[in-house]
């Protein structure tokens, strides 16, 4: 290991008489660690003397939460989220999230590559458990190509995410997302996307201003959830044009996850959605609260939905696979900070916390009301994560060989949340006052004691960077298949011999784009011409051609052979 | 109201005509009675009825007679690129009346930056020279800019005009953005305006027109697949959000696919008001005919959004049509000869788009859906003329067989077999995209302002004998509901004491936060809030838990998108915290 080791903490682990809990099944056996790798599972296990024993008597072990999502740098207006990568990180393993995947977020106009480096610095030396990034693409170019291509070859990035709103800031139109879908693709990311209308929220921004209504309340007003669910389809749609995987980051509404589960369904899309901790825990019926202070706190987008049964509903979902990640968006702006748009809503900075409470929050809302049973607490809170990033089985999953990343879990304990008792900087927590059954006993992190009865053992820096490789198999397995099977191809016809109307030069009425970037007479095999059979008939002898072919929406030629569609005639 | 005066209209037919025996069926009943027409309106319905003497009797013996169809979308005599539809008004309308239309409502095309008065004025000048039925005028909107504003308010309030298409797709020509809809639905909204969209998306059909051209596909499956359903249903869905943010009635023209027809229903059941219109070729083939060998044959088909490929869908189409789904059926009737098609010969973005139906509309629509059992013949009175008329405000004028309505109505022979061919089709297209098809159903006597205009297979006719027929704003059957709901959504600021804590320094650029929002408007034009230190509602790091535990005092609410308050009421979500 590059980093110098804590020595209070034990380089060797021996955690008896646990019940492993994985996504796929659960089982009693011990757990050996050493140099921050799980070594050995089973009965009576032959360890080195000296090994530092921890009992879990029945207790769950687990594997590390992934937290997702997180914002622990994002600069705004000039300030800074108060939660940087030590606090952040600190919260997380706390609440058992033992990596996280921050997104880097630069300036429209900066270099992705430069920002890159400053949040991979400022994590290595603050972050305290494994971290990865994200890098968010505010800006489509020419030039990002270059860099996105360093990135994922280079710098062990895979992950990407686009803006649909932001009017004006980050927002991309749906032609600059079809080319950034399709250029991802090739690079095998994960292509993200933040899915909400921009162009409909500047348009109600304005009417809720014109309006008065300038307090928080005006944020949930100006972005109502039909502008997510909008935008996620639209995302989909795309994604499904280029044959690209797509990942809904943010679910906040029960009409943004329907539309995700529906896609999923139809088959024809990869599409992963990821609701977070506070659309899993809270709604936004406090965005009328009458404490500026506490409405604010609130402000994130995609908004809270006002709807009560929306934390309900995104439980059940996640519970059924059809979401399959969560994440925290932890992005925490003090209360001065947000201060800064307390005469209009639009400038509120916008972050809730989530990070800490995130596995009890999933735990409480979903396991312990039985709707989702232990393994899939653990897909959803680590698992998938890992796959749809290309971390599996290193990180999300108790097996010999992998990190010794794991938390003892706690089914039973019952915390209160409360921003006085938590590891966050912030002076508020949005789920002030919520008893959450189920918190870590013990977390371990990198083959180390980290927390143990609500005591960290941390220090700055000792998190590592994990770079991540393109073309994970959960994502693109699929995708490859469908690249083969879904080639396209024209139909050979004899030329068209029979009269042609004529024009005028000036072609007003057609699509500039493709005319002007192909020739057509480009790539075509020439035709056979043979004027006795031309194929063309005026009115007449069509009677017949009505044979009834698939019902499938791309009609696809098998690759070299005969395509059913160019014998019809 | 009446025709007489106007033109020199010989009398082929009399002014005045009974029906006996005939069973009127309208859109919500069947009953047997006769009918007396005079002065091109229905004067007198039921059982021996007392007429003037030497009255034109037709004996309908039992069969059913019903309100002549409205088409409410054809595009006759369609300018593109210098050249012209074959069909113009009087071809198509021969046509129309030929299958029992008796109304059609055409779309005025003005180029993009020119006066939409302008072409609505000669587009009526060539309507009325030459068409034989009646007829209205949908306005498209190719631009939009303040001029298009005022044209716009002319054309409802003076020239009878109620209902605008825009696009959504054509990219750099027609196409709108989301703001551009947004802000055209919210004016069409003030003027009681019914907003026609063609969803699809254009940016992602640009693109895969490109990667098909690149792909060597240059024929009319490059048509198709370039235009794949998803993104038209991508396009209804877009529509139908930003309709329903608007609170604006929707009205998507050429419904094609099944998933464009899935988003419309769905929306519908969530309290939307959206209505869809599948179209004759929607409703009896499919596309399938785009990989046809026959360049000409395969070509005959392009129109936009393409026939689905999917041959499921016309039965799919024709059963959201039976249970009410979907609302209207029109023709897109958009006749290019095969020679005027050829123009995209080498590169299927260049052939004009449009395809045939105006005749074969009723016809379909009684052999797909009637004859299988999926649709009732008041239904197929309501989906073929009764819900156009009240879409455009025309009902009970038109779509209905009552005392006062106009005189235009069919007699349908519900056991007629007619094979459709080219050969034998009232259009001057020299194909037919139905050709060969048996349909049951057709109309045996066929009556426009009175007068018989179809009867034993032979047309009585003049150019010219249409009138224009105006349509006003606010059709209860689209705004009614709109106007409750507009009454309803009172948005309200929550009162608070003014925020006195500290504030970050943060740099003044605007970076963050939507630009246009805070330069258009100024917060201080609020009312000022009474500013109260003592009670500022504001603690740091204090025990908001005592605040009120949120999740137990969450009041329930419906699970409705808008946060309502009641007129004069008070809100139940400022009492929150």
């Amino acid at each position: 290991l590059s980093h110098p080791l804590h020595t209070q903490l034990s380089d060797r682990l021996h955690i008896k008489g646990g019940r492993i809990v994985n996504d796929d099944q659960s089982f009693y056996a011990d757990v050996y660690l050493e140099d921050g790798l799980i070594k050995q599972i089973g009965e009576n296990l032959i360890v080195p003397g000296g090994v530092k024993t921890i009992e879990s008597h029945g207790r769950m072990v687990i594997p590390g939460g992934i937290d997702v999502n997180t914002y622990l740098q994002k600069p705004y207006h000039g300030t800074t989220t108060v939660d940087d990568f030590y606090q952040g990180t600190k919260a997380a393993l706390a609440g058992g999230t033992t990596m996280i995947i921050d997104h880097v977020v630069p300036e429209p106009n900066q270099s992705l590559l430069t920002v890159f480096e400053k949040w991979h610095e400022a994590a290595d030396n603050k972050s305290c458990c494994d971290y990865s990034l994200h890098v968010d693409i505010t800006r489509w170019h020419e030039g990002v190509k270059e860099e996105l291509e360093v990135l994922v070859q280079d710098k062990g990035i895979n992950s990407f995410q686009v803006y649909m709103a932001y009017k004006d800031l980050y927002q991309m139109t749906d032609s600059q997302i079809y080319e950034a879908f399709t250029f991802l693709k090739g690079l095998g990311a994960v292509v993200q996307v933040h899915a909400e209308n921009g162009d409909l929220i500047a348009q109600e921004q304005n009417k809720i201003l014109s309006m008065g209504i300038t307090g928080p309340e005006g944020h949930a007003l100006s972005r109502p959830e039909e502008l997510e669910s909008e935008a996620v389809f639209r995302a989909i749609t795309i994604a499904n044009q280029v044959n690209c995987p797509v990942y809904i980051s943010k679910v906040m509404s029960k009409s943004a996850a329907d539309i995700i589960a529906q896609a999923r369904k139809r088959g024809e899309s990869v599409a992963f959605g990821e609701p977070i901790t506070a659309s899993l825990g809270t709604d936004g019926s406090h965005y009328w609260s009458k404490n500026w202070a506490k409405a604010a706190a609130f402000v994130t987008s995609p908004p809270l939905s006002p709807d009560p049964t929306t934390p309900d509903h995104l439980n059940a979902l996640l519970a059924c696979g059809d979401l399959q990640v969560t994440g925290s968006a932890h992005c925490a702006y003090s209360t001065a900070q947000k201060a800064i748009g307390k005469d209009n809503f639009t400038l509120i900075p916008e972050g809730t916390n989530g990070i800490e409470e995130r596995m009890s929050i999933v735990w409480d809302k979903a396991v312990a009301v039985g709707k989702m049973d232990e393994n899939q607490f653990v897909a959803v809170t680590s698992t998938n994560a890992a796959k749809i990033f290309n971390l599996y089985p290193r990180k999300g999953r108790i097996a010999v060989g992998s990190d010794a990343d794991i938390v003892i879990w706690d089914p039973d304990k019952t915390n209160t949340i409360s921003a006085k008792m938590q590891k966050s900087a912030l002076e508020y927590n949005i789920f002030e006052g919520m008893e959450c059954r189920g918190s870590p006993l013990i977390v371990i992190s990198q083959g180390k004691i980290v927390s143990e009865d609500g005591n960290l053992h941390v220090h700055q820096g000792m998190g590592r960077f994990i770079p991540r490789k393109p073309f994970p198999e959960y994502v693109y397995q699929r995708i490859k298949t469908r690249n083969r099977v879904m080639a396209l191809q024209g139909v050979s016809r004899g030329m068209y011999d029979g009269p042609v109307h004529e024009i005028p030069a000036t072609p007003k009425y057609t699509t500039p784009a493709p005319s002007a970037k192909s020739s057509p007479a480009k790539n075509q095999p020439p035709p056979i011409r043979n004027l006795h059979q031309s194929n063309f008939s005026l009115s007449g002898a069509q009677i017949d051609d009505n044979i009834p072919r698939r019902s499938g929406h791309r009609i696809v030629a098998p690759p070299g052979g005969r395509s059913n569609i160019t014998s019809l005639g | 109201m009446s025709y007489q005066g106007k033109k020199n209209i010989p009398r082929i037919t009399s002014d005045r005509l009974l029906i006996k025996g005939g069973r009127i069926v309208n859109d919500d009943q069947s009953f047997y009675a006769d009918i007396y027409m005079e002065d091109g309106l229905i004067k007198q319905i039921g059982d021996n009825l007392i007429v003037p003497g030497g009255v034109k009797i037709i004996e309908a013996n039992g069969k059913m007679v019903i309100p002549g169809g409205i088409d409410i979308h054809t595009r006759l005599q369609m300018p593109y690129r210098g050249i012209t539809a074959v069909d113009d008004f009087f071809q198509g309308s021969k046509a129309a009346l030929a299958g029992g239309t008796t109304m059609i409502v055409d779309h005025v095309v003005p180029d993009p930056g020119a006066s939409l008065l302008e072409a609505f004025e000669r587009w009526k000048e060539w309507a009325d020279e030459k068409v034989c039925c009646d007829y209205s005028l949908h306005l498209d909107i190719t631009h939009w800019n303040d001029s298009v504003k005022q044209e716009i308010e002319v054309l409802v309030k003076e020239k009878g005009v109620n209902s605008f298409l825009v696009y959504m797709t054509y990219k750099d020509l027609y196409q709108m953005t989301s703001s551009e809809l947004y802000e055209i639905f919210t004016f069409l909204g003030e003027f009681g305006a019914i907003v026609q969209v063609h969803a699809e998306n254009g940016d992602i059909i640009a693109q895969e027109q490109a990667r098909m051209l690149e792909m060597g596909i240059t024929g009319p499956e490059g048509h198709v697949l370039s235009r794949p359903e998803e993104l038209e249903a991508e396009a209804v869905f877009r529509a139908i959000t930003i309709a329903s943010q608007t609170n604006c009635p929707l009205y998507i023209t050429k419904v094609m696919s099944k998933s464009a027809a899935d988003i419309i229903s769905q929306a519908r059941k969530k309290g939307n008001v959206v209505f869809g219109e599948p179209i004759s070729a929607s409703l009896a083939t499919d596309g399938t005919h785009y990989w046809s060998k026959n360049w000409a044959k395969a070509a005959a088909f392009v129109t936009s959004p393409p026939l689905s490929p999917d041959p499921t869908t016309p039965d799919y189409l024709n059963s959201l049509l039976a249970s009410g789904d979907l609302s209207v059926t029109g023709s897109a009737h958009c006749t290019f000869s095969t020679a005027q098609k050829a123009i995209g010969k080498d590169d299927f973005t260049q052939i004009p788009e449009g395809i045939n139906g105006i005749e074969e509309r009723m016809s379909i629509i009684w052999d797909k859906a009637v004859v299988t059992g999926k649709m009732d013949e008041n239904t197929f009175v309501a989906v073929t003329s009764t819900n156009a008329a009240k879409i455009l405000n025309l009902y009970p004028r038109k779509g209905r067989i009552a005392v006062g309505s106009d005189s235009d109505l069919v007699i349908w022979d519900m056991d007629a077999i007619r094979t459709v061919t080219a050969k034998m089709h009232n259009s001057v297209a020299e194909y037919n995209v139905f050709e060969g098809m048996e349909l049951h159903g057709a109309p045996s006597v066929v009556i426009c302002q009175g007068k018989i205009v179809l009867e034993d297979g032979n047309l009585h006719i003049t150019q010219g004998m249409g009138r224009f027929i105006p349509c006003t704003p606010f059709p209860d059957y689209a705004y009614k509901r709109l106007k409750t709901r507009r009454q309803m959504v009172v948005l309200r600021a929550v009162p608070r004491g003014m925020y006195d804590g500290p504030v970050s320094d943060f740099s003044s650029l605007s970076r963050g936060g939507t630009p246009a929002a805070s330069a258009r408007t100024s917060p201080t034009k609020q009312t000022a809030p009474i500013r109260n230190l003592h009670h500022s509602g504001f603690s740091l790091a204090g025990n908001p838990a005592h605040q009120g535990a949120p999740t137990e005092e969450t009041p329930i609410r419906p699970a409705g998108r808008r946060i309502v308050v009641p007129p004069g009421g008070r809100s139940n979500i400022t009492s929150l915290s």
